[in-house]
């Protein structure tokens, strides 16, 4: 947790001054978020949602299944359109450009049921993280000048090594159980060196052990690589270990935001959790 | 024992000895072959080189991009007509042949197009289209096709005092080498990997920062260029050309190729053009069964190796590397 004092001793130009919880100390924004809508056919997977992330933090989204919280990942990495709304990156608006172009930018993420490149090797997958880093140059490609390959291998190895990733280096991913297939997809999107990381439900699926050590990673990816995260997650004890803020969903509208234990004690969280009394 | 010390070693063609024992020997058997080949299958022998390339460059789209197209034969067409009009302004060969190839891989940019809102069987009927497309204009403008006699193409002599056939099959087994070493650096570098990253997933591609209009279109160019090129050998090959050499029989045939071959391999599509052209010379003798044989023989490829002649291939080399564990 070391990022706290160095973050706001931290003086930049303020784009996005957070409300909410932490006022008196300045933050710069990095992610906002605004009345977002969304619809399928006559569904409203969100209603107007409303938050920011500030440079370096680990927020977590919480909500019950079909509350939304995929489909706001999805409008920020590009892949929906939203209806209506404004979603900023660093003073950027993010609306209408693709999701490569928002790759390039600085977001990364996982998916909430794994989209790996299943037929390439442990390897392949976190050099396609590097793709946007790539200097490409065709000629290389055609004649295997493959300076720029080794450049990138070396990061890759760091990561490789951060996720204890070394044994299954060379295997392909859909041979790799569950667990080390989840590691793949964060390094592969750690690989992006991202200012912005969306993991959707990192520890769903894993044993207790492997959550143990996930959230341990993500700590660290914190301290290490200085990465704001945008964290969701249904395990409620896990995100508000991990998490400084907390916004809880409910049908695509916030129903509470706030620090961990403020969130869960909220009652309407507890009535979306738990249902009436 | 295989050891690897370092990432620049990882990264070579033919990394272990043995390896390059054995493709070291395929090419002195492949370079020796007007030593102790009789003519008629050294002219096979050729016709699978240049095939080759064209069925490389369908499986670069089809196998490593994951966008079906059966239209090759209308990128052969356009490649062969190109090449044969280059030669007949007076450009020397050379440069005819990257006519040919750009021609070609500008138009795969076009059908491209389709290919970026268009997925799996969507595609392969509108790439389709393109293929019969191509083939009516031929048959219908005497301008294009070089009328009613079709269009000649004037041969090269041979060099160095080689005969005919030798010449031929050197000539277009230079082009095969060139063509799949080619191949095998794209698969390897950054390009084939967006390639397979689009097949696999587009989704995460896309999110990983792959722009997939980009790599789409790209494989097309590359995948039609290589066609171009196998058109315009194919051109000087059999020295003159008319319409009905690229039919729709002849797209599917490529697509067989690469199906037999092996998806996703450069080897296997070299096994899949010798397979398409040498079963039927093969069973020549009973030329009215040659469909069937042909048909049956893919059938029972499929059902014993799905992964096609490249994975048997695989199967094969890990089965002596592991030899005697099993």
């Amino acid at each position: 947790m070391g990022g706290f004092e160095s973050r706001s001793s931290r003086k930049r130009p303020t784009l996005f001054c957070s409300k909410g919880l932490r006022t008196g100390v300045e933050f710069m924004g990095l992610l906002k978020v605004e009345k977002l809508f969304i619809s399928f056919g006559g569904i409203r997977a969100l209603a107007g949602v409303d938050f920011h992330v500030d440079d370096g933090e680990i927020l977590s989204v919480i909500g019950p299944n079909g509350s939304g919280k995929t489909t706001l990942f999805n409008c920020i990495s590009g892949v929906y359109k939203p209806d209506e709304g404004e979603i900023g990156f660093q003073g950027q608006s993010l609306l209408g450009l693709s999701p490569d172009r928002i790759a390039r930018m600085g977001v990364a993420r996982t998916f909430q049921n794994l989209r790996l490149f299943m037929h390439m090797t442990v390897l392949d997958n976190l050099m396609l993280g590097r793709h946007i880093k790539f200097r490409k140059n065709p000629v290389h490609a055609l004649f295997r000048i493959r300076s720029e390959e080794l450049k990138h291998r070396a990061t890759v190895e760091e990561i490789i090594d951060f996720l204890d990733l070394q044994a299954y280096r060379q295997a392909r991913v859909s041979d790799c159980p569950y667990g080390v297939q989840k590691r793949v997809e964060l390094g592969r999107a750690l690989a992006v060196e991202p200012k912005l990381l969306l993991l959707d439900e990192p520890i769903a699926g894993l044993t207790s052990e492997e959550k143990e050590e996930f959230a341990y990673r993500i700590m660290e990816i914190r301290g290490r690589y200085k990465t704001a995260i945008l964290l969701v997650e249904h395990d409620l004890r896990m995100a508000s270990r991990l998490a400084e803020r907390m916004v809880a969903f409910e049908s695509g509208v916030e129903i509470a935001r706030g620090t961990p234990e403020e969130v869960q004690s909220h009652p309407q969280v507890i009535r979306a959790y738990l249902g009436e009394e | 024992m295989d050891l690897i010390e370092s990432y620049k070693e990882e990264l070579q063609l033919v990394r272990r000895n043995w390896t390059r024992a054995w493709v070291l020997g395929l090419l002195v058997i492949l370079l020796l072959l007007p030593l102790y080949c009789p003519e008629d299958w050294m002219q096979i022998a050729a016709l699978v080189c240049i095939y080759s390339i064209g069925v490389q460059g369908q499986n670069l789209l089809i196998g490593y991009t994951g966008q079906i197209s059966l239209g090759q034969a209308g990128f052969l067409a356009i490649g062969a007509f190109a090449f044969g009009h280059a030669a007949r302004f007076g450009i020397p060969w050379p440069l005819a042949l990257v006519v040919a190839g750009v021609v070609a891989g500008l138009f795969g940019v076009l059908v491209g197009f389709p290919s970026l809102k268009l997925k799996g069987p969507y595609l392969a009927i509108a790439t389709m289209g393109f293929g019969i497309a191509v083939y009516q204009i031929f048959v219908n403008s005497e301008l294009l096709s070089g009328g009613r006699m079709g269009l000649e193409v004037s041969r090269i002599e041979p060099w160095f005092g080689l005969s005919r056939a030798a010449f031929t099959y050197y000539f277009n087994f230079a082009f095969m080498l060139l063509f799949t070493i080619v191949s095998y650096n794209i698969i390897s570098s950054y390009m084939g990997r967006a390639f397979i990253a689009v097949r696999d997933n587009d989704i995460a591609a896309e999110v990983i920062g792959v722009n997939l209009t980009r790599y789409k279109l790209l494989s097309f160019a590359v995948s039609s260029f290589y066609t171009g090129v196998c058109g315009g050998l194919y051109a000087l090959y059999m020295r003159f050309l008319n319409p009905d050499m690229f039919t729709f029989m002849d797209s599917i045939n490529m697509f067989v190729a690469v199906i037999i071959g092996g998806l996703a391999s450069v080897e296997g599509s070299i096994m899949g053009a010798a397979f398409v052209l040498l079963v039927p010379k093969l069973f020549a003798a009973w030329k009215h069964l040659v469909p069937v044989i042909f048909g049956l023989t893919i059938l029972v490829v499929l059902i014993f190796e799905p992964l096609g002649l490249a994975g048997r291939w695989m199967k094969f080399r890990l089965y002596f590397r592991n030899w005697p564990l099993r």
